[in-house]
């Protein structure tokens, strides 16, 4: 139990790290929404370290602290609607045996992004958002892709220093 | 990597392609539209996109406006000073028309953005 204690409280710090790392990156690209979801990392990792329920806190956690920090509280809509529908969509990826934390991943990483454009449709009250999709879609795979990566050789050094 | 995340990448890159292609979801810049108010209220709506002619019942009096090749002008108003008749046709974001005898406001919604003045919300 405190083993476990201890590993929700590293992992949601280190989320919640990457969300300020991330908060102080500047993205390179002039599209609203793009960007490489540095903490989904830590949520990928623990769904295949600790569980889908554990990384399901991890990703409620980190959504509503580094909202309330970094980016205030109607960022916090639009990071809990993508964070939902992201977590829903890895852990359908998940649930197959032929699907590695790649495909996790940027399962993880374009739903994360149309949640949040169905969001901004929902505020903004118009569909002048949607026209972003595809090119979200696309930036999405890419991001997951890359955060597929790095959490494949994490969980590797994760796995092995566990005991 | 295994298969199926090829698959899903490919599936994924395959709906973007479709959907960016497919034109469904192009920006409405042809959703302009005029809305009229009077006295505070939002009477009418005219999407400026199709010419037409109609006549609004202001207070004391009527205009009667006039949608052309995309822009709104009041051709005529039995208001005394006229002002709503000469003004220039409106087809810009945040522009308006507005009759103050007859407490008529035209307002320009999502429309052309405006290249000189810019007005932040």
């Amino acid at each position: 139990m405190a083993k476990k204690t201890a590993y929700y409280g590293i992992f949601a710090a280190l989320a919640i790290l990457m969300g300020y790392v991330e908060a102080v990156l500047p993205m390179p690209v002039p599209i609203p929404g793009v960007k490489i979801g540095l903490s989904n990392i830590v949520v990928v990792l623990c769904m295949y370290v600790m569980g889908k329920k554990e990384a399901f806190y991890i990703s409620i956690v980190r959504v509503v602290i580094s909202a309330l920090l970094f980016r205030g509280f109607v960022g916090l809509w639009y990071s809990l609607a993508g964070a939902f529908l992201s977590y829903a969509a890895m852990v359908f990826v998940y649930r197959f045996k032929d699907a590695s934390i790649i495909g996790v991943s940027v399962a993880g990483g374009v739903f994360h992004n149309i949640g949040q454009i169905i969001v901004a449709c929902i505020i903004l009250g118009r569909n002048v958002v949607l026209y972003l999709i595809p090119v979200l879609m696309v930036s999405g795979v890419a991001a997951g892709f890359a955060i597929g990566l790095v959490s494949k050789y994490c969980l590797r050094y994760v796995e092995k220093n566990r005991e | 990597m295994k298969k199926l995340d090829f698959i899903i990448i490919a599936v994924l890159l395959a709906c973007a392609g479709m959907l960016y292609f497919s034109g469904l979801l192009k920006p409405g810049n042809e959703g302009a539209y005029a809305v009229v108010y009077v006295d505070g209220e939002e009477v009418e709506r005219y999407d400026l996109s199709q010419d037409t002619e109609d006549t609004i019942n202001g207070i004391g009096g009527i205009n009667e406006i006039k949608i052309e090749n995309g822009k709104i002008s009041v051709v005529s108003a039995d208001c005394r000073d006229q002002v709503c008749v000469n003004h220039i046709p409106v087809n810009k974001e945040n522009e308006s028309i507005i009759c103050l005898p007859h407490k008529v406001v035209i307002e320009i919604e999502n429309g052309v953005q405006n290249s000189i003045d810019g007005v932040v919300k």
